[in-house]
């Protein structure tokens, strides 16, 4: 790929780029979809292409091809400074980039067993398993479960002399139920809706064991048919990993990408309410016992890699220390902004796309302590609540709404009958805030989301959330007409 | 066929499906897909990203019998057709049999569509689009706001060959241009047009319209959550659309049980029709759906009545119809959907939908919408970009963004007023056209900052 991204980087500075940079990128997909105990479809994706970003009179440029060759490399190279010429000419504030070695090296994910060399029929076999344990329980109306598994290629090139290459592995793999009664209709799934996600082989999907988790989760699919509805009021609520993971995502990693800060993703996305004063003032995001942090490095996460996709080293950085906001996502071109280097969170979703600020694997940390289970026996009268079914948040990030597929009443220390179709509602700093309890390493788990959208045109990240279970406040729980 | 584009991705779409029948295929299909597109984005009154992008990819249906496999690739060359034949026939001979696959579509009649082309918008330049971008600046700086947005321009062409005979082909052209404008006291403003056509698009009308809005809605107040009656703009009426569509109108939510549809059930007031349409000039048209079948138009909600719901090829061989040429690319388990939903128009200006209200909420748009409960199409989400208080049926003054969770079946059934100008916009489910609504009921279940 070499002679390639040389080219394509020398036909850029030869026509007035100051700075370029080219990916090639080969991303390989499988993906297996089983519905009520059938195969309804298996499918594998191969794409393959390459995009050149240039930096001309202080404004971007970016073009892109699926054909590899030297000829479109000098067209797609041409295309992108026409671009950004284009852009040059509605530009007020030109574009500086911070100063960073040159990348050079290799990553590859820990792999201990290939998913694409496992026999198609044993992941059939395997999924069909879980999928028809579940599918059988008396009232189940349908099941879905899916595998997935994605790999990618990805050479990096720039014109000041970086050049890596990484080879990125991601797995993921679920069950769902779902039990239908007239108007009613109730899912429980595991690990996730989305799936259990990491970056490793297949030794993740096995350590899942989704064939023994299927019929107790049919079971409560079933059960939530005829739970009484989730009362409305303020409760102390208890955050199963499976549901806090989100919460991180949307309320924590979503408004510490600089780039919303800075307006950029404003016509689409949002912008956020985390701006730079707040860093300056140190904002109290959330409670004492609140750390959270931006770590590319985690082991299996999905935000993982070697280099970020303009070539920054894989680091953590800290976002959240003692409940204290103290950093953000951040790239070249915004970090300098607030007088810092580069935290490496540009990521880009294939060839054909540019990077953007993305979460890498946003960590809440474990607090040691109370395992999970012990802030149940902690809790005199509460809620606990698991895994996601539904969320939105306001479009800088405040007032956020998530619903789960299933409460537990607490009572005396103890997990109790279920209740349905449970909601909680709060403002993001009010809520972390009112957060009393942090699990232990015990509940500490690596959950992702292959599905985070941002960015016109559209796409898609995968990114990683090690969480434990959490407890928090004075909650309000239970909202809208039901 | 009159389209360079759309006869070399047909012949290519034949080539896969030479290395299919080669393979041993009972049937196949390949659908190709290929793509130039163009988005010029732009942040505090400047270009911030600027990108463009060729892509073509093939999608190869294998059976076997009974046994499907698909596989997918951007390479074009014989051996990149040869790899994906294989890789599709290895999928088929491994997978169970579908006891109830109804086969790979017979070929339809398909009407050229020329309404879904535009040579201005193929040939659409970045600096076409960075002139655009200006004009949009230009109404924002006049009004002392800064803008956000993005101008889009693509040529999207769509081929499909089976073994049954089905070729279909055409090119398809969407321009857009959306921006939000923000001002120095917190206020921001929405505006937005999609277009086959990209000369139709009037840059510095749209920067007026989000710029204007940005200036009224400076210093907004907080307002308690509750049930308000609402005047919903056309950027609104689009979610619930789309979300119905989403959740409802599908044969598979129907075949799983988890659709609130019923033929002949009411849904909606008298005032609500919607028909799906990929013929309709004033939409973004297509004349075929991703299994090559001629797409039909299908009532979905005639006088707030259902009427029907999209079929795919394997929907429709469940319940023993034809397709309405609603599939979606295979494999595809969410099923097919209404991609060209129209609205039927009202007779209320914008004045009157607002003179309607004794004291409600005129809303812009919505933000990040959620299904909370599917079948009861429950569904939470903000308010963003322009939300007022109207009393005496005139607007009073911006208040600060509401959280709702509202069943949108409940508020089609409480549509009291229905706009009688149209706009064409991008929903996340294809092109819409939609008029205003005034609805006399929703519930806001939260507030916000800002």
């Amino acid at each position: 790929m070499r002679d390639l991204t040389d080219r394509a980087l020398d036909t850029t500075t030869s026509l007035g780029a100051a700075y370029a940079d080219a990916r090639v990128v080969r991303r390989l997909d499988e993906s297996i979809a089983i519905k009520t105990g059938r195969v309804e479809g298996v499918a594998s994706g191969e794409s393959e292409g390459f995009g050149v970003r240039v930096l001309v009179d202080g404004a971007w440029g970016f073009a892109s091809s699926h054909i590899l060759s030297m000829a479109e490399a000098d067209r797609v190279a041409a295309e992108a400074v026409r671009i950004a010429k284009a852009s040059a000419t509605v530009l007020r504030e030109p574009t500086v980039l911070d100063d960073r070695p040159p990348a050079k090296g290799r990553f590859e994910t820990p792999v201990v067993e290939d998913p694409f060399a496992v026999p198609l029929e044993r992941k059939i076999a395997d999924l069909l398993a879980a999928d028809q344990a579940a599918a059988r329980v008396k009232g189940i109306a349908f099941t879905e479960s899916m595998y997935a598994a994605q790999r990618e290629w990805k050479t990096f090139a720039a014109t000041d002399g970086s050049f890596t290459e990484q080879t990125i592995t991601h797995v993921g793999a679920a069950v769902e139920a779902n039990a239908v009664d007239g108007d009613e209709h109730q899912r429980r799934s595991y690990p996730d809706s989305g799936g259990g996600w990491q970056a490793a082989g297949y030794e993740y999907i096995r350590s899942l064991g989704l064939a023994e988790r299927a019929e107790p989760l049919a079971d409560e699919a079933v059960a939530l048919l005829t739970a009484p509805q989730c009362p409305s009021g303020r409760f102390t609520v208890i955050l199963d990993p499976s549901q806090l993971y989100l919460q991180v995502h949307e309320s924590c990693g979503h408004p510490t990408e600089l780039d919303r800060v800075f307006g950029t993703e404003a016509s689409y996305a949002g912008t956020s309410f985390l701006t730079t004063d707040k860093l300056e003032q140190g904002f109290r995001y959330g409670s004492d016992l609140i750390d959270i942090v931006a770590d590319a490095t985690a082991p299996g996460g999905l935000g993982t890699f070697g280099w970020d996709d303009e070539g920054v080293a894989a680091q953590a950085v800290p976002l959240v220390q003692n409940g204290v906001f103290v950093g953000y996502l951040s790239s070249r071109e915004t970090a300098p902004r607030i007088g810092r280097k580069s935290g490496g969170a540009m990521r880009a979703d294939g060839w054909n796309r540019i990077p953007l600020i993305r979460m890498t694997n946003i960590n809440l940390l474990p607090k040691p302590g109370m395992s999970l289970d012990e802030i149940v026996q902690d809790t005199d009268d509460g809620l606990y609540l698991a895994h996601n079914r539904s969320w939105s948040i306001d479009d800088r990030r405040l007032n956020f709404q998530f619903a789960t597929e299933v409460a537990y009443e607490i009572k005396g220390g103890k997990k109790g009958r279920l209740f349905k179709n449970p909601t909680y509602t709060g403002i993001t700093y009010e809520f972390w805030r009112s957060c009393d309890a942090v699990g232990d390493e015990r509940s500490y788990v690596m959950l992702g989301t292959p599905n985070c959208g941002k960015g016109e045109p559209g796409q898609t990240g995968h990114v990683g959330h090690a969480v434990p279970g959490a407890r928090f406040r004075d909650v309000q729980v239970g909202v809208g007409k039901w | 066929m009159n389209d360079d584009r759309a006869r070399d991705a047909l012949a290519l779409a034949e080539r896969a499906l030479a290395h299919a029948e080669r393979e041993g295929a009972s049937e196949c299909e390949a659908l190709v897909m290929s793509e130039d597109a163009a988005l010029t984005r732009f942040a505090n009154s400047q270009i911030h990203q600027n990108v463009a992008e060729t892509n073509a990819t093939i999608n190869l249906r294998f059976v076997v019998g009974k046994r499907v496999g698909v596989a997918s690739s951007d390479r074009t060359d014989d051996e990149g057709l040869r790899r994906l034949a294989a890789n599709a026939a290895a999928i088929a001979r491994v997978v169970e049999e579908l006891d109830d696959w109804g086969g790979l579509p017979e070929p339809t009649t398909i009407a050229e569509v020329p309404a879904a082309y535009s040579r201005a918008t193929a040939e659409a330049s970045p600096e076409m689009r960075a002139e655009g971008v200006r004009a949009v600046i230009g109404a924002a700086d006049a009004a002392g706001v800064m803008a956000y947005g993005s101008f889009s321009t693509g040529t999207e062409t769509t081929a499909v060959a089976n073994s049954k005979g089905v070729r279909a082909a055409g090119t398809r052209t969407v321009a857009q241009l959306l921006t939000v404008s923000m001002g120095p006291d917190g206020g921001s403003g929405y505006a937005e047009q999609a277009a086959v056509d990209v000369t139709t698009i009037d840059a510095a009308a749209i920067g007026r319209e989000a710029s204007d809005k940005a200036r009224a809605t400076a210093n907004a107040v907080a307002l308690e959550a509750g049930d308000y009656p609402v005047v919903l703009e056309e950027y609104a009426v689009v979610d619930l659309l789309d979300m119905l569509g989403y959740l409802g109108f599908s044969a598979l939510a129907v075949q799983e049980e988890r659709s609130f549809v019923e033929v002949g059930k009411r849904i909606g007031s008298d005032l609500v029709s919607v028909i799906d349409d990929g013929s309709d000039p004033a939409g973004l048209p297509m004349g075929f759906d991703y299994e090559g079948v001629a797409k039909q138009r299908v009532t979905l909600l005639d006088a707030g009545v259902c009427r029907g719901v999209v079929y795919d090829a394997q929907t429709a061989a469940r319940d023993g119809v034809t397709s309405t040429g609603h599939g979606l690319p295979a494999p595809n388990p969410y099923g097919p959907f209404p991609l060209n939903q129209v609205m039927a128009p009202g007779t209320a200006s914008r004045e009157e939908l607002i003179g309607g209200l004794d004291r409600g909420l005129l809303v812009t748009r919505f933000h990040y919408t959620n299904p909370v409960h599917p079948k009861l199409a429950i569904v939470t989400g903000m308010t963003r970009d322009g939300t007022f208080l109207v009393e005496g049926g005139r607007v009073v003054g911006p208040v600060r963004n509401l959280r709702f969770t509202q069943s949108y079946l409940e508020a089609m059934a409480g549509a009291v007023a229905v706009g009688r100008e149209r706009k064409t916009l991008k929903g996340f489910l294809g092109g819409v056209v939609v008029p205003a609504l005034r609805i006399e009921g929703w519930t806001y279940t939260g507030t916000t900052e800002h």
